[in-house]
C-alpha cells in the first residue's frame, strides 16, 4: 500500500550571547574546565532569583522574525517539572501556553527538488540543562554532571508536521542552518551541541490509516537526520507491516527512540512523560514580557536579506548558476557580502563568480583561513578583475597578479588595491596594444630563431610554440592568441 | 475533586520520592485537606476575568548581558553529596535522554 511519512522537527539553538539566560555566568562552550561557570542561579540554589537576559531575547525575536513568525505582544515563562541530575532546580524554565512566537514558515527542498514552505508552529526561549557523563567502563560507576551549560539560552523550533522525506529533513536543518548563522544568532556549531534536532516520524496510508507517533532523538549531524528519518520509515513500515499496531489503537502512545550513529539504527527509550505529567505553571520569579508593534517593525528593519533570497537574487539579478549561487551563499553571509564586493567593483558578476569559488575558496582551504582572514580583500581582488574586463590585462595576467599579491601577504607587505597597478607595471603585464611594438618583438624573435622558421616552414605548426615564447618574454602583456596568429602571418609572407 | 491515594503516588513517583504505604496514606489525607481548602476559590465567580500571568504589574524587567564572576568550584561543590573535585556524581543513570 502507498504511504507518505509525516516528518515534523523540533530544533533546539543555543544563542549567542556572552552571559547565560538568568545569570551573569558566562555563555560558554567549556568541556575542558566542568563546573567553572556556576552560580547559585543557574546552580537552583533556594533564595536565588533568575532575570532575564535582555540580549537572549532580543536574539530570539529576530529569528523568530526571519523565520517569518507572528510575535506575541504579551509571553510568558513556565515552569516545566521533572527530575534529571542535569537540571538542578527540578524543573527547566521553559514556555508553555504563551510563546513568545508563532505561526512562522521556512522553506525546504522536497525529495523532488521543489521548494515547500514548512511551516513553523512555535519558537519558545527556555534553558538549557547541563551535561551528564556515564560511566562506560560497564561497572555501573557514578554519573558526572557538568553544570557549565544548563541556563544556556535555547531556542525551541517546533515545525508542523510538513516534511515528507528524509532529504526533506536534511534540507529543513540546512536551510536553518544558513540562516541562524546569516543572521547571526547562533554559531549552531552541532559538535558542541549549539544546535540539536529531534524528528517526529509516522507513516500515513492511503486510506487513513497511520503508525504510531515516534520521537528519534539525538539527530546531532545533518547526515544523521536524513538516515535516522529513512531507518525510522523502513522500521516503522516493516513493523507495522508484522503486528498492525497503529495510531489510535488502545494503549498505543506516542514512543521516544534514540539515534544510535554508530549503528545507524533508532533504539526504544524510556516512555516519555506525557505533557500534563511537566506539572506546567507559570513561573513567579520571572516577569511576563510585552512586545509591542515598535519593537518588532523595527527589528524587521534590520533584518538581513535571506539566504534563500540571496541565492535567488544572485541567479536573477547577477546572472550567476544556481550552482554558483549555492556555492557562495552556503559559505555564510561574509563569504557572500566578499563576493558582492568582488563583483561591484569589477562589475563583471560571472568572473567575480568564477574567482571567488575557486581560486580564493582554494586558497582559503590551503590556508585554513575563512574569508574575513584572507589576505586579498574584495576590492583589491575586484580591482584586479575589473583590469581584465577592462582588457588592461589578460586573465593569466590575472592569475599572476593573483599570486603576487598572496606572496605579498606572506612576507607582510600590505595588499592593496594601488599595489594592483604597480605589480602589473612592474611585470609588464599590460596588454600591448601597440602594434609596432609586438612587430618588432616578433621580428627580433623571428630572425633569432632560423631552426623554428625553418620547421614552419617544412609544415611543423607546433615550431611556432619556441618563438612565441620569445615574444612573450620580452611583451609580457601580449595576448598569446595574438602572439601566435601573427608570428604565423609574418612566417606565411603576409 | 477527590485526592486519590494512586494521585500521590503518581507525584512521589514524578518527584522520584519513595514513600512507605503509611506515608502515602498520611499525605493523601494531608494533601487532600490542603485541597480542600484550595477548593474554597472555586466560590468566587471568575468569568470574564482574564487569567493571571504573575502576582505583580511589572513587565519587561531585563538584565543587561554582561558577564559577572562565577563561583570557585569548590563553593559550587559545597553543598553537593559528592563530587569528585571536577564534577558533581550521581548514582548512575540507566535511561538516555536530554
Ligand atoms: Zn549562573
Amino acid at each position: 500500500m502507498n504511504y507518505t511519512p509525516i516528518i515534523g522537527l523540533e530544533v533546539h539553538v543555543q544563542l549567542l550571547t556572552k552571559t547565560k539566560i538568568f545569570c551573569g555566568c558566562p555563555n560558554k562552550f567549556n568541556p575542558e574546565h566542568p563546573n567553572t561557570q556556576t552560580c547559585p542561579v543557574c546552580l537552583g540554589m533556594p533564595g536565588s532569583l533568575p532575570v532575564m537576559n535582555e540580549e537572549a531575547f532580543r536574539l530570539s525575536l529576530i529569528t523568530a522574525l526571519a523565520l517569518n513568525c507572528e510575535i506575541a505582544p504579551f509571553t510568558k515563562w513556565d515552569r516545566k517539572q521533572y527530575y534529571y541530575p542535569d537540571l538542578p532546580k527540578g524543573y527547566q524554565i521553559s514556555q508553555y501556553d504563551l510563546p513568545f512566537s508563532h505561526s512562522g514558515w521556512l522553506e525546504a527542498t522536497t525529495a523532488e527538488g521543489d521548494l515547500r514552505k514548512v511551516r513553523i508552529r512555535r519558537a519558545h526561549l527556555e534553558e538549557d540543562a547541563g551535561k551528564n557523563i556515564h560511566d562506560e567502563s560497564g561497572r555501573g560507576g557514578d554519573s558526572q554532571v557538568d553544570l557549565n551549560r544548563a541556563g544556556t539560552p535555547l531556542l525551541e523550533i517546533v515545525t508542523e508536521p510538513d516534511i515528507r522525506s528524509a532529504v526533506e529533513s536534511k534540507s529543513f536543518l540546512e536551510e536553518l542552518y544558513l540562516l541562524l548563522t546569516f543572521i547571526g544568532v547562533s554559531d549552531c556549531n552541532m559538535q558542541e551541541g549549539s544546535l540539536r534536532c529531534d524528528a517526529n516520524v509516522n507513516l500515513k496510508f492511503d486510506d487513513g490509516i497511520a503508525t504510531p507517533i515516534v520521537e528519534v532523538k539525538n539527530l546531532n549531524t545533518f547526515r544523521g537526520v536524513e538516515a535516522a528519518v529513512d531507518f525510522e520509515i523502513q522500521r516503522q513500515l516493516d513493523e507495522f507491516q508484522k503486528t498492525g499496531r497503529k495510531l489510535g489503537d488502545p494503549g498505543v502512545e506516542k514512543e521516544t527512540r534514540g539515534w544510535d550513529a554508530q549503528r545507524n539504527i533508532t533504539l526504544a527509550q524510556r516512555g516519555k512523560e506525557e505533557a500534563a505529567d511537566y506539572r506546567y505553571f507559570p513561573d513567579p520569579d520571572l516577569l511576563p514580557v510585552t512586545v509591542s508593534a515598535h519593537v518588532v517593525a523595527e527589528i524587521k528593519s534590520h533584518l538581513c536579506e535571506p539566504p534563500s533570497q540571496r541565492k535567488r537574487r544572485f541567479q536573477k539579478e547577477m546572472a550567476l548558476s544556481e550552482y554558483d549561487a549555492d556555492v557562495i551563499v552556503n559559505r555564510g553571509r561574509e563569504f557572500a557580502d566578499y563576493f558582492e564586493l568582488v563583483a561591484s567593483t569589477c562589475d563583471d558578476a560571472k568572473q567575480a563568480a568564477n574567482w571567488v569559488t575557486q581560486d580564493v575558496l582554494r586558497e582559503m582551504n590551503d590556508r585554513r583561513l575563512n574569508v574575513e582572514e584572507f589576505p586579498i580583500g574584495a576590492e583589491v581582488l575586484g580591482t584586479v578583475l575589473k583590469r581584465v574586463s577592462e582588457k588592461t590585462i589578460t586573465i593569466k595576467s590575472a592569475r599572476e597578479v593573483f599570486v603576487a599579491l598572496l606572496e605579498d601577504a606572506d612576507e607582510d607587505r600590505e595588499v592593496t588595491v594601488s599595489r594592483v597597478d604597480h605589480l602589473i607595471d612592474d611585470r609588464g603585464l599590460k596588454v600591448v596594444s601597440d602594434t609596432g611594438a609586438l612587430d618588432a618583438a616578433i621580428a627580433a624573435a623571428v630572425a633569432e630563431s632560423p631552426k623554428a622558421v625553418e620547421d614552419f616552414n617544412a609544415g611543423k605548426q607546433q615550431a611556432v610554440g619556441a618563438i612565441i615564447g620569445k615574444v612573450m618574454k620580452q611583451v609580457r602583456g601580449a595576448d598569446p592568441k595574438q602572439v601566435r596568429e601573427q608570428i604565423i602571418a609574418h612566417l606565411s609572407g603576409n | 475533586m477527590e485526592l486519590t491515594r494512586e494521585n500521590v503516588a503518581k507525584i512521589a513517583r514524578l518527584s522520584r520520592l519513595s514513600l512507605s504505604d503509611e506515608e502515602l496514606d498520611r499525605f493523601t489525607e494531608q494533601l487532600g485537606e490542603i485541597l480542600d481548602y484550595v477548593q474554597l476559590l472555586n466560590e468566587v465567580d471568575t468569568s470574564g476575568v482574564e487569567p493571571m500571568a504573575h502576582a505583580g504589574d511589572l513587565t519587561n524587567v531585563f538584565r543587561e548581558d554582561e558577564p559577572h564572576p562565577s563561583l570557585p568550584r569548590d563553593q559550587a561543590f559545597a553543598n553537593a553529596p559528592k563530587s569528585d573535585g571536577k564534577y558533581f556524581l550521581v548514582p548512575p543513570i540507566l535511561e538516555t535522554g536530554e
